[in-house]
């Protein structure tokens, strides 16, 4: 059962409003300060045509008889509709008297002689930028100050303005869209090594506890670093274990061939029915505990030797033939015939401990399930890239609700009732195929009986 | 449809009691329409009446008071007395940029106005529907020993050499009561000293001074004048007995001046006085408009466009209508032409 995973938040999700966020920022923070600036442009552009256009027009007073003549020049004008078809007005006074213009104009403070003051106003209901300087003269006696104030509108700057503003809206999606487009990728991206090193790790066989040999990012060290030790840890553990069983197996099996021995001679020297009775269910369960010690046995060997395989060239026809004429004792015992069939000789890479254990425990299998005075049909041969052993019984077969589970380490099928066995046999046989490359396929013949085959890879 | 054409004295209507002098008047379409576009013009009746009757006829609900004032008259029943005009026809390129610069004008654009070229609009409020040089207009009578002069300093030249020929039958603009003479003289003077030479012979010469072109144009064609200085070409151009007369278009500089139509904001019939100035710079900047009237103000330039000077509307007008600098100008001139 897998425990539910405390999720909380996600990487991908936090990263991307974050880069999102800050895209949004930098877009509205652009398209503002394009705006700020083209305020500012627009606004100092038009103050120094107005600023030339004044200056231009206090140059063109003079006095004349002791009084003012103001020749306005048409080029202070021109200049202003050069740049924009905004409106002009205008006023030129002294310090007591108003000269010419538009009387009704605002008149800002003037500033000191030969600077000038600006100032945004409101003139027949429209916004107008305002200039005003001044100019100290002398009619006559008396000294005079001159003052003009010279407004403009600003529509053509307002154009100007909202031109810049929608480029500049633009320019802000853009780079909005940029960086969107950025933050995904790089989402991905950042995201990826993790995604690698889950799919590597569940990738990986049951019993694979190997370090994490494939690079990983910087960051990624710490975890792959506790991740390693975590799994060398558990390695550790499961080979202790399986060294455990192994040995407990071991010495479990002397005592019992011992105990075995006794109550067989002891059998012999009984008479009486109950106790010859008692006694033979006692061989009886000291075989089933002797022969579970040995798969016990096997199957920590193979569970240890899969991760370190000591694999050598092995002889198909060799390692097969020696194991049939190991069990064959065993076999006749319960008159039943194993017949031996080699379709092609080949040779392959394995670990011959293993294959062996694996062919016994297929072999004796077929012999547990098969009635007496049958036969156990072996073949051996090669199938595309493996080399392959099929066994073949004539008892009842596997239940067909158990084809999927029967692998399973202590699985038993229903018909095993009444059978000594551990439930390990063809655990440990598909683990060793699985270690050489290969499979194990168990299938119900045609006719009658049982049929496990192990294949192991060729290369 | 009927025509009117009336005389003020002849009327009797209440509803128009004008405090400004109008020099003529027309109403024009079916008397029952409700809607009355009224149009206060400097231009002639006669040359216009055909204009307005084609208006009309692509508006047969429409009436119109066609009325008649000088350039002054007309700045002062809009921006003095504010007239409910709804349309104003000036040639005072001047007075029109001011109403519009003060703002005194309802803005107007459509796909009629936005085919003019931008010197022949200012804002969206005047625009320009004609392009009138200003000429020299000699009689042929009395240059008949005489090569005609081509531009202002042949022209000087021969006022010098010929005084007795001359004296008297000079002709030109009074400034001081004339607005498009004013209009006239203040850009040549942008344009050239040479003006104020010119200005100088013809005040040596004891020139007369007009109020209008026809009249001088008159003159000429009488033989009273020789040399008619910065007159209407299209007008001179115009009148059936054109013969007697040489129309000049200086090729140093000529002056044009535009005859502008606006919208003044106390219009009380805008929509239709938005159509009508469609209708009008439609028909003059349509190359294949066939309207007679605005074709006789328009001469034919393409032969003198390169000396072609336009008035450019602008606030750059408005320097001549301030009073000082008109005070100064008009000084400087009646200091030439009058020989004080």
């Amino acid at each position: 059962m897998i425990t539910p995973i405390n999720i909380k938040g996600s990487i991908r999700r936090r990263l991307l409003i974050m880069l999102l966020g800050g895209a949004l920022v930098l877009a509205l923070g652009l398209f503002f300060v394009f705006q700020r600036l083209a305020v500012q442009l627009a606004e100092e552009s038009q103050d120094n045509i107005l600023r030339a256009s004044a200056t231009a027009i206090l140059d063109s007073a003079s006095v004349v008889d002791g009084e003012i003549q103001i020749d306005l020049p048409y080029s202070a004008f021109s200049m202003l509709s050069n740049v924009s078809n905004d409106r002009v007005f205008y006023a030129i006074k002294t310090d007591q008297t108003f000269l010419t213009g538009y009387d009704d104009l605002p008149f800002p403070p003037a500033p000191e002689s030969g600077n000038h003051e600006f100032a945004t106003e409101t003139y027949q209901d429209e916004t107008v930028r305002v200039v005003v300087t001044s100019r100290a003269m002398t009619t006559g006696e008396n000294p005079v100050r001159l003052f003009i104030a010279l407004a403009q509108t600003q529509d053509g700057q307002a154009s100007l303005i909202a031109r810049v503003v929608r480029i500049s809206a633009w320019v802000g999606f853009g780079v909005f869209v940029l960086v969107v487009a950025l933050a995904l990728i790089t989402a991905k991206a950042t995201v990826a090594p993790l995604v690698r090193l889950t799919e590597s790790v569940s990738r990986r066989g049951p019993s694979e506890l190997r370090a994490v040999a494939a690079p990983v990012p910087v960051e990624m060290v710490p975890l792959v670093t506790s991740l390693n030790s975590f799994m060398d840890r558990l390695s550790n553990s499961l080979s202790r274990t399986e060294e455990f069983i192994a040995d407990a197996a071991h010495r479990l099996r002397t005592p019992l061939a011992i105990v075995r021995t006794r109550a067989e001679t002891t059998l012999m020297r009984v008479e009486r029915e109950e106790n010859r009775a008692a006694l033979k269910d006692m061989i009886r369960a000291i075989d089933e505990s002797s022969r579970a010690a040995g798969q016990m046995l096997d199957h920590a060997m193979v569970s240890l030797r899969t991760d370190s395989l000591m694999k050598a060239q092995l002889n198909l026809s060799d390692i097969v033939s020696e194991i049939v004429g190991r069990m064959t004792p065993a076999a006749e015992l319960r008159d039943i015939q194993l017949k031996f069939r080699l379709d092609e000789n080949v040779t392959f890479p394995g670990d011959p401990v293993l294959v062996q254990s694996a062919l016994r425990n297929v072999i004796d299998n077929a012999l547990k399930f098969s009635p007496v005075d049958s036969c156990v049909q072996i073949s051996a041969g090669t199938l595309g890239q493996f080399a392959f052993v099929k066994v073949q019984d004539e008892g009842g077969g596997f239940p067909t609700s158990d084809l999927e589970t029967i692998i399973k380490r202590f699985s038993r099928g229903e018909n095993a009732e009444g059978i000594v066995g551990s439930g390990l046999g063809l655990t440990i046989a598909s683990d060793v195929a699985k270690a050489h490359g290969g499979t194990l396929e168990i299938e119900n013949a045609q006719e009658a009986g049982a049929c496990v085959s192990l294949y192991f890879s060729l290369v | 449809m009927r025509v009117f054409v009336l005389f003020l004295g002849l009327i009797l209507n209440p509803t128009s009691l004008l405090a400004f002098e109008i020099e003529d008047r027309l109403i024009l379409g079916s008397e029952t329409s409700a809607q009355i576009l009224r149009i206060v013009s400097t231009t002639d009746v006669e040359l216009f009446k055909p204009v307005l009757e084609e208006f009309l006829q692509s508006q047969p609900n429409l009436s119109v008071e066609y009325v008649v004032a000088s350039t002054t008259e007309l700045m002062k029943a809009i921006e003095e007395e504010q007239q409910s005009f709804d349309i104003a026809i000036s040639s005072a390129m001047d007075l029109q940029t001011k109403l519009a610069n003060d703002g005194l004008t309802l803005p107007h654009s459509s796909a009629a106005t936005s085919t003019l070229p931008d010197w022949a609009k200012w804002r969206e409020d005047v625009y320009a529907f004609t392009q009138e040089p200003a000429a020299i207009v000699l009689s042929r009578a009395a240059f008949e020993n005489l090569e005609l002069p081509q531009n202002r300093e042949e022209l000087i030249t021969l006022l010098r050499d010929n005084p007795d020929l001359f004296r008297g039958r000079v002709g030109t603009y009074d400034l001081r009561s004339s607005g498009l003479g004013y209009l006239f003289a203040t850009q040549d003077s942008r344009m050239s000293e040479v003006y104020w030479r010119l200005t100088e012979v013809m005040g040596a010469l004891d020139a007369k001074l007009y109020d209008s072109s026809g009249k001088m144009i008159d003159q000429v064609v009488s033989g009273e004048l020789a040399v008619a200085y910065n007159v209407l070409g299209s007008y001179a151009l115009s009148r059936k007995d054109s013969g007697e007369v040489a129309v000049l278009f200086p090729s140093d500089f000529t002056t044009v001046m535009m005859r502008t139509v606006l919208i003044p904001s106390t219009a009380t019939n805008p929509e239709n006085a938005k159509l009508f100035v469609d209708f009008l710079v439609g028909e003059a900047w349509n190359p294949t408009s066939e309207t007679s009237a605005l074709r006789s103000l328009n001469p034919a330039l393409e032969t003198v466009e390169n000396s072609l000077r336009r008035i450019r509307l602008g606030p750059g007008l408005l320097i001549f209508l301030d009073t000082f600098k008109k005070k100064r100008f008009l000084s400087a001139w009646e200091n030439s032409i009058l020989q004080k």
